[in-house]
């Protein structure tokens, strides 16, 4: 076991748990397109670059931009002049600490 | 004992096979935990990368390289197993396939009832239907 | 406020049977009675030391009752994914080691598709010789997949475009008016995507045709240009994209993709759905031109792949190309 495969095998599971413990749902999306990067590196020193290339274009990069307009059609992401949405739903499902 | 340090030292050994397995199990929990879909779908993803991690470490070999066949050296000892890479790349399209799937039919929840969170939906849905 | 309401909603929802208040109230309440005649010192007492009890359990219930069954599931899922997780590993701790040469999946299949690759498909990228000439009839599935994909979110998402025309609408964001609406005159992105996004395409256009000689393919070289698509649209409008990429152009793109994809894995099946006896001319192995109908079939998977893609965003976007 290298280091470097040992640190980005911890940095996917900080960001696989990282995301349920964050509250805003767009930190929660931005962490997973870090996680994405970081499962590409690995595909690399997996020695498999077909799906380095890949994961890279499509984890990080299109899901992503998918999870992102769906957050802005469901105005979880706030409009830019600074109204706050109305109809903005709660950034998480736990309701009960807040 | 000595059977818990030989489970640990197997563990060890099997390190990228054990974290996707931790992954599967964060994926699942995050998945069984949030009540907000969005994060249902992220914790779906990471279980679909657990699982590529899983297959992608079997196919490994150390100190081989990529199945790219340089200098018409064709010789297969040279090279790490292309089948579990193939399986993996076409799973990878899949699961981008589903989690468009799944987000659109998120945002059509949300354009009906308003809200993300599952219990919410079920409530308003089951009012809706008595 | 907002949770306030649902948690009444729910608590009504759940049926609390026999605890309901009204029902615990007892025929006569202590407080009307006589506490100083002797007489009825034994009812208060009774009373006393009764209600507070049955009355503190429902109040209990319907007020927590809800954050208890919560706060248990929560311990539940944590508890069970636990399991399963020592589950799991315990497996792991069992399978062949991992990076070995002896393992049971490097087996004679992994020989045969690397050392035969460059005689009998033409590619020096294992990899794409397995997908698409030994195991070509898998990645038809998955083209299939994805194009189910795409119609599934077409038919989930997809806004009349004589409704948005007419604005009948309520949200004013689906009318595609993404200029309004966009931060579009933000200097960074708009100079970045100027720069990046003929990169995104070039490099598409190469990892999709040095598919057979280097990593990459079809679906790596689609997603890429389609990420380009999609850059551009993002920075620019999506009226800047319709002017080199409308909605026939999506149309006539896709349909021919599909159209050519279909056709050569028509040919591949008939002639024996293995890649080895289909009479093409292989190509020099490392060269663009090479690996037969690998190329065509990587070409049409690409741009097929990068219509989905930008066809995803559009949708989500604004409900249409």
């Amino acid at each position: 076991m290298t280091l470097f495969d040992g640190i980005l095998l911890a940095f996917l599971l900080i960001c696989a748990v990282s995301v349920s413990v964050t509250r805003n749902l767009l930190a929660s999306v931005i962490i997973f397109m870090g996680f994405s990067l970081i499962m590409s590196v690995i595909w690399l020193t997996l020695e498999a670059p077909d799906l380095a290339i890949t994961e890279a274009a499509v984890g990080a990069g299109v899901t992503g931009l998918l999870f992102f307009a769906t957050l802005k059609k469901i105005h979880a992401i706030k409009a830019e002049n600074g109204k706050p949405d109305s109809g903005a739903p709660e950034e998480d499902g736990n309701r009960d600490e807040k | 004992m000595v059977q818990l340090r030989e489970f640990l030292t197997n563990l060890f050994a099997n390190y990228y096979e054990a974290a996707a397995m931790i992954l599967f199990g964060i994926g699942f929990t995050s998945l069984l935990m949030h009540r907000n879909l969005v994060k249902k779908i992220i914790g779906f993803n990471f279980m679909d990368s657990a699982i590529y991690l899983f297959l992608a470490a079997k196919g490994y070999i150390t100190g081989r390289l990529a199945p790219i066949i340089t200098d018409g050296n064709t010789d297969p000892r040279l090279y790490v197993n292309p089948i579990p890479t193939g399986l993996v790349l076409t799973g990878i399209v899949v699961s981008v396939s589903v989690t468009a799937f799944s987000l659109a039919l998120t945002c059509r929840l949300y354009d009906k009832y308003h809200t993300l969170d599952i219990d919410e939906i079920t409530y308003l849905a089951r009012k809706e239907r008595d | 406020m907002k949770n306030n309401s649902f948690r009444e909603k729910l608590r009504r929802f759940v049926d609390y049977g026999s605890f309901r208040e009204e029902e615990l109230k007892l025929p006569r309440s202590p407080e009307t009675l006589d506490t100083d005649n002797p007489e009825n010192r034994w009812l208060t007492t009774v009373q006393n030391s009764e209600k507070p009890v049955r009355a503190r359990l429902a109040k209990w219930f319907t007020h927590r009752g809800v954050q208890v069954f919560d706060n248990l599931y929560r311990v539940a899922a944590v508890f069970i994914c636990l399991t399963l997780i020592s589950l799991l590993l315990s497996v792991v701790s069992f399978l062949p080691r991992f990076g070995g040469a002896d393992n049971p999946a490097v087996n004679e299949v992994e020989e045969r598709y690397v050392s035969k690759a460059i005689e009998e498909t033409g590619t020096t990228n294992a990899v794409a010789g397995m997908i698409s000439a030994y195991r070509g009839f898998d990645t038809l599935g998955e083209a299939h997949v994805l194009f189910v994909a795409a119609c599934s979110v077409i038919a989930l998402l997809r806004v009349d475009p004589s409704e948005r025309k007419h604005g009948r609408l309520v949200d004013p964001e689906l009318l595609g008016e993404d200029m309004d609406y966009e931060p579009n005159s933000d200097l960074i992105l708009r100079k970045a995507a100027k720069l990046l996004v003929p990169l995104a395409f070039i490099f598409g256009l190469y990892v999709i045709l040095n598919g057979t000689s280097s990593p990459g393919g079809g679906f790596s070289g689609g997603a890429l240009i389609g990420a380009g698509l999609i850059l551009n649209s993002v920075a620019f409008g999506f009226q800047r994209t319709e002017r080199f990429f409308g909605d026939e152009m999506y149309h006539l793109v896709k349909t021919a993709c599909l159209t050519v994809y279909a056709l050569l894995m028509a040919y591949f099946i008939y002639m024996g759905a293995n890649g080895f006896d289909d009479h093409v001319w292989l190509g020099v192995p490392g060269n663009i031109i090479s690996g037969g109908l690998i190329l065509p079939i990587n070409v049409a998977v690409g741009f097929e792949v990068a219509c989905t893609m930008y066809c995803f965003y559009a949708l989500f976007r604004k409900g249409g190309l």
